[in-house]
């Protein structure tokens, strides 16, 4: 695999992943339990759509064939994208939305923090620019984790079920692919064991100050996203989000 | 040479920050470079405040628009590196911010507590207490936060340090 191959790869995966949890989190634009939440979670949003449309150009650019971060986003089918099974999740109740979030921006949040010392000129200066930004989305769904879990019994009931939903699908942030291996040679990203470890270091301790447990999943944590194997979700989120520059292909704002 | 790209500089004071009228995007820190081409053509590298910041594409419209209108012609070049900081913000722009009614940064983004996203002492901008405390760490706008003053009561945004 060339270096080039393995970097549009690895582009495509982060661009995906930051696309899909913002479009996700959109959703809730007008629907929040609260204004501050409302006006919280859109704000995450549009740093993640920020974040999607510097990856997705970046991507077309080292592809080389001229596709632009519209073409990526919007002309891909299901298989072809590369967003882990985590952030196409559904947002469920507020509880759910929180918990995926907190899963997914402890795992941005130390994945960043490698990457800010890519030997990559694009990757260090994206990371480092969006690190920013990701630190205070961590704190702010790592404090309403404390909040909902330590909260009344109804706010820690329906955190402790989001957690049950969602953690099968934290065990895939870890997997590696062949891009990784050429990539990491070059040192332009970092093992992702060492972000799993820090991630393990963070995340189970955090849950347990919450009064939340992890679920016993029986061994059993899905995978394939990796692969282009999807849950049910995300169609329904292209279907979506596609609908009109596919219908409309020239259209302009 | 240089007196030319001073004139550039000095029409760029004009063009503001859509969503925060009193600031120019000079006194924002987002234009980091003013480069000569020809006698009449520049190239302007902006930098964004935040990935996803919406204001981004009507800056550079406007910018291009002024130029054009002034008889130069001008290239925008968008950089992600370095990344903005509030520290680049002008000394003119904090006092334009609290003039506005909007707190600006209280500490310097080299103090690393920003990262916990508590600000040791935001005053009120409109009665100048520094008895305040924060409602929301989102705002109004990506850049900014949602505070209350304990003594006026009053609620207020802060321009948050990244
Ligand atoms: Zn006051």
């Amino acid at each position: 695999m060339s270096t080039e191959e393995a970097l549009f790869q690895y582009l495509i995966r982060l661009g995906d992943n930051a696309l899909i949890l913002g479009q996700r989190l959109g959703e809730w634009c007008g629907h929040a339990h609260q204004l501050e939440s409302d006006i919280a979670l859109t704000n995450v949003a549009l740093d993640q759509i920020g974040q999607a449309r510097n990856l997705l150009t970046e991507a077309g650019r080292i592809e080389g064939k001229g596709r632009t971060e519209d073409d990526l986003a919007f002309f891909r089918s299901e298989m072809e994208f590369r967003n882990n099974l985590l952030v196409e999740q559904d947002n469920g109740d507020f509880a759910q939305t929180i918990a995926r979030q907190y899963l997914f921006d402890v795992f941005q949040f130390h994945l960043l923090t490698e990457l800010s010392r890519s030997s990559n000129e694009f990757l260090e200066a994206f990371a480092k620019k969006s690190l920013k930004e990701v630190s205070y989305h961590r704190k702010l769904s790592s404090d309403w984790m404390l909040r909902l879990g330590d909260g009344t019994e109804e706010s820690h009931n329906r955190l402790q079920q989001a957690i049950d939903i969602l953690w099968p699908y934290t065990a895939e942030l870890f997997e590696m692919t062949e891009a990784d291996k050429v990539l990491m040679e070059l040192d332009m990203v970092p093992d992702l064991k060492l972000i799993e470890q820090k991630w393990q270091a963070e995340v189970p301790s955090h849950l347990e100050e919450s009064r939340i447990r992890i679920p016993d999943t029986k061994g059993y944590m899905a995978r394939g996203s990796r692969d282009g194997h999807h849950t049910e979700y995300l169609g329904y989120i292209l279907a979506e989000m596609q609908a009109l520059p596919r219908s409309m292909p020239e259209a302009k704002w | 040479m240089t007196s030319h790209t001073d004139a550039i500089w000095q029409v760029l004071e004009e063009v503001k920050d859509p969503e925060i009228p009193v600031l120019s995007v000079v006194d924002l820190g987002i234009v980091r470079e003013v480069k000569q081409l020809s006698p009449k053509a520049f190239e302007i590298t902006i930098t964004p405040t935040y990935s996803g910041c919406p204001a981004m594409d009507t800056i550079e419209k406007e910018i291009e628009a002024l130029l054009r209108e002034k008889g130069y012609e001008c290239a925008i070049k968008t950089t992600l590196s370095p990344a903005w900081t509030t520290d680049w913000l002008s000394e003119k722009g904090r006092k334009a911010l609290e003039d506005y009614g909007i707190a600006p940064p209280a500490e310097s983004t080299s103090d690393k507590s920003f990262l916990t996203g508590e600000a040791k002492e935001v005053k009120c901008p409109l009665c100048k207490s520094t008895s305040t405390q924060l409602i929301s760490q989102f705002g109004s706008t990506a850049c900014k936060a949602l505070y209350r003053c304990d003594d006026c009561l009053e609620s207020f945004d802060y321009f948050k340090c990244i």
